[in-house]
């Protein structure tokens, strides 16, 4: 017996130290790569010191399905969600996510006016551009309409598969000013033109789902020229890859730290998205990858250098357009439709 | 004697009983099972197809208004007042948002106008009717147009057939008939046709694989055959997205195919292999080769090979008792092995997305398009039934024209 006695003794201390260490298991969902990585340094590894939680990443692509499923079904197991604008505010209103308690994150007027919604704080500006790989392409495209220019850069390119961007893209390519583009895609005629537009570069597009893949097709070689989250140009250039970007015409958009309905821990994340939107915390973000600070007082932090490779440099803004996610919120499963209609003729 | 007769036949009866009972206890873990994870989540998919609750839950008193409407003049001022009076009454703003989804796959731009008059809806509070017309005006003009109001009046039953009539391309319209849709608009016929094309060649071209191999194997030695077989089992191991990556590789433009191919002088320019039609037959058939191999060898291994040296020693040429006695004896394992590759085939999503190009996608993709996407699982459960159906009809047909036990091999 008294053998066993020192056994148990240590089993019921280490039972109890087992409970002192269970720490609150928070899950966040981004949209992984490079990207999810520069979250990782910046955001949750010094949350975890701070606040004493354990922060699980897991990837995805942006798609509602799992949120929609974990709310109807009141088994919420993702915390946190990094979410594109336009499902933002029809996950809004459709009751897939909490309320955002500003008080609990900051001031509002602090933060860029695009970057605050009732569910959702902005966690960075994107944008979608024109990458090309320097080695092949010795002539930079200036526009879309060098896009389209298939005599002058022959070769496949690279689109986002889906309606979205693509036919802004193709307004542009076809001489619609940035600042019309949504007004001609509104009417029937705009969207026909677009589509047409699209048509000419069918038999050359190859699609991509995942933002990891357009440098990936432009280091191998598959593709000339493709459209890019421009962060995930920046992060090849710093694998050393000489991936180029053409800012003309990309347009740009907020990705939003969301909380879906009914997760158990909305307190604890509530908690992150105010740390996460520090100002200091935000320049670590910025010098990690190049997506636009929310928080107005975080571009004072940052060098010369990392605000020149923003969307938000003067330069770089110059011709860009926002992304209108009332007017895809309202249009996209129409055009969505169509789109599918065209690419599988 | 009649007594013990009677006695004898409830014996019978009682041992009857109790086999059925054994039986019916032996199976019944498996029967469980197969409820759950099977036939309750195909039913409640095909529920949701024709299912169509958002309108009728959100809309009460304007579904009722709007009955006694004709769908073709301007809708009733009690309309916009019975409007009012359900945005009043809705409990949660999820069934606001819930009712403007489904209006706007029908209508571009109702979600718009529905949620901003949710925001709006305590000004509506006292209006009489004709003042709830004008305050909907004036939110926005396109409270006017019959169409919005003729969705909402199309879509007051909690069952509608439009999913599936919307997934064979076809609509209602204004008058109730059923009519293709816009040719622009046109897309599951044209996905579905191509979804069986695809599954077609990639069984046809793993049939013409995988018989000289079952064949030849079948003839070697058990264990050097069983040596071969593990080759033939490996890449059935790995993952699907692994092989897949893998034929990224090795397919892209300058990837081991083409360099291996211009090196030997074949080719001057890189051979378009990734990305269309072509990467997505040779992943696919890969993938699925040892579906149609394990069945063909399963059987000719127990095709005695007696018969056909008896059809030569009776005079036959071994090529036509080869296929004149040989052949027709596989052919059990030819169904199964048809079936089972042609149908796990119609069913691929992964690798089309990563190695087709916009015109390679299958039926797959448009289902997680609907789901993932637009959330519009309606759309998505319709298509997923269109997939079944089509699956069981191609059932149905092998099951009439292959002798039965070749379904058991």
């Amino acid at each position: 017996m008294p053998p066993c006695l020192p056994r148990l003794l240590a089993a019921v201390l280490l039972s109890g130290a087992t409970a002192v260490l269970a720490q609150t298991t928070v899950t966040v969902v981004n949209f992984g790569g490079a990207n999810g990585n520069a979250q990782k340094k910046a955001y949750y590894e010094p949350f975890e010191k701070a606040a004493g939680v354990r922060m699980v990443p897991v990837e995805y692509n942006g798609e509602q399905a799992k949120v929609k499923a974990m709310v109807e079904a009141r088994k919420v197991t993702w915390d946190i969600v990094e979410t594109e604008s336009p499902d933002v505010d029809r996950g809004c209103d459709e009751g897939l996510f909490e309320r955002i308690d500003w008080s609990r994150i900051g001031n509002k007027a602090d933060f860029l006016p695009a970057a605050v919604h009732d569910c959702g704080v902005g966690i960075f500006f994107w944008s979608t551009v024109i990458a090309y790989n320097a080695d092949r392409v010795k002539e930079p495209p200036r526009h879309w309409a060098d896009f389209w220019d298939l005599r002058k850069y022959p070769g496949k390119r690279a689109l986002r598969k889906g309606a979205r961007y693509n036919l802004e893209f193709a307004l542009m390519a076809d001489g619609v000013k940035p600042a019309d583009v949504y007004k001609v895609l509104a009417t029937p005629e705009g969207a026909e033109r677009a589509f047409r537009k699209l048509a000419e570069l069918k038999p050359h597009l190859q699609w991509w789902e995942a933002g990891a893949q357009p440098p990936q097709f432009l280091v191998a070689g598959d593709v000339i020229m493709a459209s890019s989250y421009n962060g995930r140009i920046d992060a090849a250039q710093r694998e050393g890859r000489n991936l180029r970007i053409t800012w003309t015409g990309s347009i740009f958009d907020v990705d939003f730290w969301t909380i879906p309905k009914g997760s158990p821990n909305r307190d604890v994340a509530m908690r992150f998205i105010a740390f996460a939107s520090d100002p200091d915390r935000q320049a670590d973000y910025a010098r990690l990858i190049s997506y636009g600070p929310t928080h107005s007082k975080t571009l004072g932090k940052l060098d010369a250098k990392v605000l020149a490779n923003l969307p938000s440099a003067p330069a770089n803004a110059k011709d860009a357009l926002r992304f209108d996610f009332r007017f895809w919120a309202d249009q996209g499963e129409v055009l969505e439709k169509r789109f599918a209609a065209w690419a599988a003729q | 004697m009649a007594g013990s007769e009677a006695d004898a036949a409830r014996a019978l009866a009682r041992d009857r009983r109790a086999r059925v009972l054994q039986a019916l206890g032996l199976t019944a873990p498996l029967l469980v099972f197969l409820a759950f994870t099977f036939l309750i989540p195909i039913g409640a998919l095909l529920m949701r197809a024709v299912e169509n609750p958002e309108v009728a839950r959100a809309l009460p008193a304007t579904v009722a208004v709007l009955d006694s409407w004709d769908t073709v003049s301007a809708p009733p001022d009690g309309a916009y007042r019975a409007f009012a009076d359900d945005l009043l009454a809705m409990a949660e703003p999820a069934d606001a948002g819930g009712l403007a989804r489904r209006l706007n796959s029908e209508l571009p731009g109702a979600r718009s106008l529905v949620m901003g008059a949710f925001r709006q809806r305590e000004s509506f509070a006292t209006l009489d009717a004709p003042a709830a017309k004008a305050a909907f005006l004036a939110l926005d003009e396109r409270w006017q147009q019959p169409e919005l109001w003729r969705v909402i009046a199309r879509n007051g039953s909690r069952w509608t057939p439009d999913y599936l009539l919307a997934s064979v391309d076809r609509r209602r319209d204004a008058t109730g008939d059923v009519v293709a849709v816009p040719e622009e608009q046109a897309v599951f016929v044209r996905i579905l046709l191509r979804t069986l094309g695809i599954g077609a060649t990639v069984t046809l071209v793993c049939l013409v694989l995988a018989y000289p191999l079952a064949w030849w194997l079948s003839t070697l030695p058990v264990r050097k055959a069983n040596r071969l077989l593990i080759l033939v089992l490996v890449p059935f191991w790995t993952s699907v997205l692994v092989r897949v990556a893998a034929w990224i590789v090795l397919l892209q433009s300058e990837g081991l195919v083409n360099r291996a191919l211009a090196g030997l002088g074949w080719i001057d320019r890189p051979l378009e292999l990734l990305f269309n039609r072509t990467g997505v037959i040779i992943a696919m058939v890969h993938i699925l080769l040892p579906f149609m191999i394990l069945p063909l060898y399963s059987v000719m291994k127990g095709i005695p090979r007696d018969y056909q040296r008896a059809a030569v020693s009776l005079g036959s040429h071994p090529l036509g008792a080869f296929v004149r006695v040989f052949v027709p004896q596989t052919l059990p394992g030819v169904t199964a092995g048809v079936l089972l590759v042609f149908i796990l085939a119609i069913g691929y999503y992964v690798t089309p997305a990563l190695l087709g190009g916009p015109a390679d996608q299958m039926l797959s993709s448009s289902v997680a398009q609907y789901a993932n996407v637009e959330l519009n699982w309606g759309m998505a459960c319709a298509l997923g039934a269109v997939l079944l159906t089509a699956t069981l009809v191609l059932y149905g047909v092998y099951r009439r024209f292959a002798t039965g036990e070749g379904l058991t091999a």
